[in-house]
């Protein structure tokens, strides 16, 4: 056992933070909370891509550098505690590439993997349906052959990351006679693609988070399936666990913990007993979710493919999450509600969206009681019926 | 980075797994727990025969020269098998500040015989009234009387007290005040033990010191100067309160799900209904995030790293966690789980115990906050 990293592993995490610091100190961006999901920045993707920094932990034949995944862990850990803005990267860099890597033919992979690396393929991510949430394999749009091609036609929506999407990927069912988690293939996507259409959605916080995206008749070359017709629903599952894998929910707000902490040294607020109790509870239930993340980069580390272990990480994280924004709302008292860009806010409006922000993270990516299923059937081995 | 065993300790875990499965079923936990010394000494020389009380102590004294990490995975299945008698005092409140501060005539004095299994020890530490586990609380006086120290006063919650060849205890010294720490024969009519009726069955004493006489050899370490070292032995011996409850809520875990697994209520497992599959994953995240901050602030010991914050973290996450996951346990166990007949019990009244050994979450609460520089 040994909780520590390698001096090359701290040595690359040095060179990480120095970068990231040498942004903020020439103003390049401001340190944000959910910027992996919610701060584009096209200028900032491409001068990562140039230290070689996407696809980190791909072949190099592929563009990627074929370092292991504490190293994509480390680079992840410093982006999001400095709030950097990567999300025209982060789910290309995190998902799709894995899949295409895992799954895709000889020619996706060259076709998309070196393009994502250099910084100049964003992907969207499009699974759930109106009526396809929790129960994805619910889902309703359809992918007919026909010829080369196949046309697909329907309604997605909670498409994430969708704003400067250059593709999306997307799940339809490809056969409809079989059961329903039998039927369901895996595609990439055009954004341009004639028949697909958008209406952004503007989340909670105001932002705009999401897109419906609407199907219609839009063609797809059989060349863009991943993987094996009908078998997407199993792979979709193996990208869900590496959707869940990282540090984006414990350390997602990080900067929230951090401004609260020193707004709460700076003030003397943190000599009040029950505000220290607090913050000192916070930090503890930060450190746990900090280690329930590293087992799951420990166990990706050793090979194996993380499952139980990133839902426990997840369901455990965004629950901190919300406790965190609570508590410096309650800190900052009435200044607590005042929104980002108001007279007199505190914090720069972290905490209030930061609270708003936290109520949709139990919800995608799995909910904490689809994530508490997994942990009980596929950890504990408890009975379905 | 590597959050897994190493195979060495894997054959250890196993090897004691097997040993306490047969060596240490409920019950003899119960047996014990009614006995007035709690503990076996054939059961104690056995243990001692496998090299457990040496374990961790180099092997000029006779030890086996393995590391504090080593002797964590010891702890837990210790904790997994709620094993009565005074292998945590003896070892980890005894042998090991020794270790830490003694003299070299000192270890080599005390240290073969504890690991040969011949002695026992353990530390006097709490007071009446004394609810922080540091050195500052500390009141009981030790005062100078020619070449000796006379000591007056009482220690509580020491545990083994009655059974130990040997005390460790913690005093102020005048004129001074310093800390200080006595090492002594424990068997002498000066001092008197009142075993107290505890809730885990566990022998915690009342030790009261009567006009005791107590020469300047006896003192380990640094007259006065004890600050530190006392500080040391406190996080150890939470580390080691930790690895203990790991085994614990990890048993009562796993008793758990096979009982979820079994009892059909509505012609189906009760383990098939959500609600309980959410208690038990719940009680999964609570065990496993004990087990790794347990093991990191043991690996961070052992490595003799700085970790205060980390000790403090394990120990109030453990002491709060475990109550969960004993509370969830209960819940699905049903009736029988609050009964005798049932093995829950000895869990239970042992996580609690646990809780409460070396400082609860609130004093560790406060100590992250000061390292968090609040």
């Amino acid at each position: 056992m040994d909780f520590s990293f390698t001096e090359e592993q701290e040595k690359f995490r040095e060179e990480v933070r120095q970068f990231l610091e040498e942004e903020i100190r020439q103003g390049l961006w401001e340190p944000t909370c959910d910027s992996w999901i919610q701060a584009y920045n096209p200028e900032f993707t491409r001068r990562v891509a140039q230290k070689g920094w996407i696809g980190l932990i791909w072949p190099t034949e592929y563009g990627g550098q074929g370092r292991s995944p504490l190293y994509r862990l480390i680079l992840t850990e410093e982006m999001l505690r400095y709030g950097a803005p990567a999300g025209c990267h982060w789910f290309a860099d995190r998902q799709v590439g894995g899949a295409i890597l895992s799954f895709g033919t000889e020619e996706l992979k060259r076709e998309f993997l070196p393009k994502i690396a250099k910084g100049e393929a964003y992907f969207g991510v499009s699974m759930s349906e109106p009526g396809a949430g929790s129960d994805l394999a619910a889902l309703q749009t359809r992918a007919v052959e026909d010829g080369d091609y196949y046309v697909i036609n329907g309604q997605k929506t909670w498409t994430s990351c969708s704003l400067l999407a250059h593709y999306f990927y997307m799940v339809a069912r490809t056969d409809p006679d079989a059961a329903k988690h039998r039927g369901i293939s895996e595609f990439i996507v055009d954004a341009k693609a004639p028949g697909l259409s958008r209406i952004p959605m503007i989340d909670i916080t105001g932002t705009e988070a999401w897109s419906d995206l609407f199907f219609d008749n839009v063609r797809v070359h059989k060349k863009y399936l991943i993987g094996e017709k009908n078998r997407g629903f199993y792979q979709i599952l193996h990208q869900l666990d590496f959707e869940r894998s990282g540090m984006e929910r414990i350390m997602g707000n990080y900067a929230l913990f951090e401004a609260i902490l020193k707004f709460s040294k700076e003030n003397k607020l943190s000599q009040d007993t029950l505000i220290r109790n607090k913050l000192a509870q916070l930090q503890i239930e930060f450190e746990i979710g900090r280690l329930l993340g590293y087992r799951v980069a420990s166990v990706m580390e050793e090979g194996r493919a993380p499952n139980w272990e990133s839902a426990m990480s997840k369901a455990y994280s965004t629950e901190f999450e919300k406790r965190l924004a609570s508590v410096a709302m309650e800190i900052l008292g009435p200044y607590g509600q005042l929104m980002p860009g108001s007279k007199l806010v505190p914090i720069r409006g972290l905490a209030s969206h930061s609270y708003l922000g936290s109520k949709g993270y139990s919800l995608q990516g799995g909910t904490t009681e689809i994530l508490k299923n997994i942990l009980a059937a596929r950890g504990l081995g408890l009975p379905s019926s | 980075m590597r959050l897994a065993l190493t195979e060495e300790q894997e054959m250890l875990r196993k090897t004691a797994r097997d040993f306490l499965a047969e060596k240490c079923p409920m019950k003899f936990v119960k047996q014990m727990e009614e006995s007035d010394t709690g503990y076996s000494t054939d059961l104690w020389q056995e243990m001692a025969e496998l090299g457990w009380m040496g374990l961790a102590f180099p092997e000029k004294y006779g030890g086996g020269d393995m590391s504090f990490l080593d002797l964590a995975v010891l702890l837990e299945e210790m904790g997994r098998a709620c094993l009565p008698g005074p292998f945590f005092s003896t070892v980890v409140l005894g042998g090991l500040p020794i270790l830490d501060i003694g003299s070299e005539e000192q270890k080599q004095e005390y240290l073969p015989g504890l690991i040969r299994g011949e002695k026992i020890l353990t530390l006097a530490l709490s007071e009446p009234g004394y609810h922080n586990y540091d050195a500052y609380s500390v009141k009981l006086e030790a005062t100078p009387d020619d070449d000796n120290y006379i000591i007056k006063g009482t220690k509580l919650f020491v545990p083994d007290a009655h059974i130990a060849d040997y005390l460790l205890w913690v005093a102020r010294t005048k004129p001074e005040k310093g800390i200080t720490i006595f090492l002594t024969d424990a068997k002498i009519p000066k001092i008197k033990y009142t075993i107290l009726k505890s809730i885990a069955g566990d022998k915690l004493c009342e030790v009261v010191f009567d006009q005791m006489p107590v020469l300047k050899a006896n003192i380990l370490g640094q007259l006065g100067q004890a600050e530190s070292a006392v500080r040391k032995i406190i996080d150890r011996a939470a580390v080691g309160k930790c690895c203990e409850m790991v085994g614990n809520i990890q048993r009562v875990l796993e008793m758990t799900i096979d009982y979820a697994k079994e009892r059909k209520q509505f012609d189906r497992p009760i383990g098939s209904f959500q609600v309980i599959q959410h208690y038990c994953a719940d009680m999964a995240t609570d065990v496993d995030g004990v087990r790794l901050s347990t093991y990191q602030a043991a690996w961070m010991l052992s490595e003799g790293l700085p970790c205060s914050k980390e000790v403090a973290i394990a120990k109030a996450w453990a002491g709060e966690a475990s109550q969960r996951v004993i509370a969830l346990a209960h819940q699905i166990h049903g009736a029988i789980g609050v009964t005798m007949e049932h093995d829950l019990h000895f869990y239970t009244r042992r996580a609690k115990a646990g809780e409460l050994a070396f400082g609860d979450a609130n004093f560790y609460r406060e100590i992250v906050a000061r390292e968090m520089g609040l």
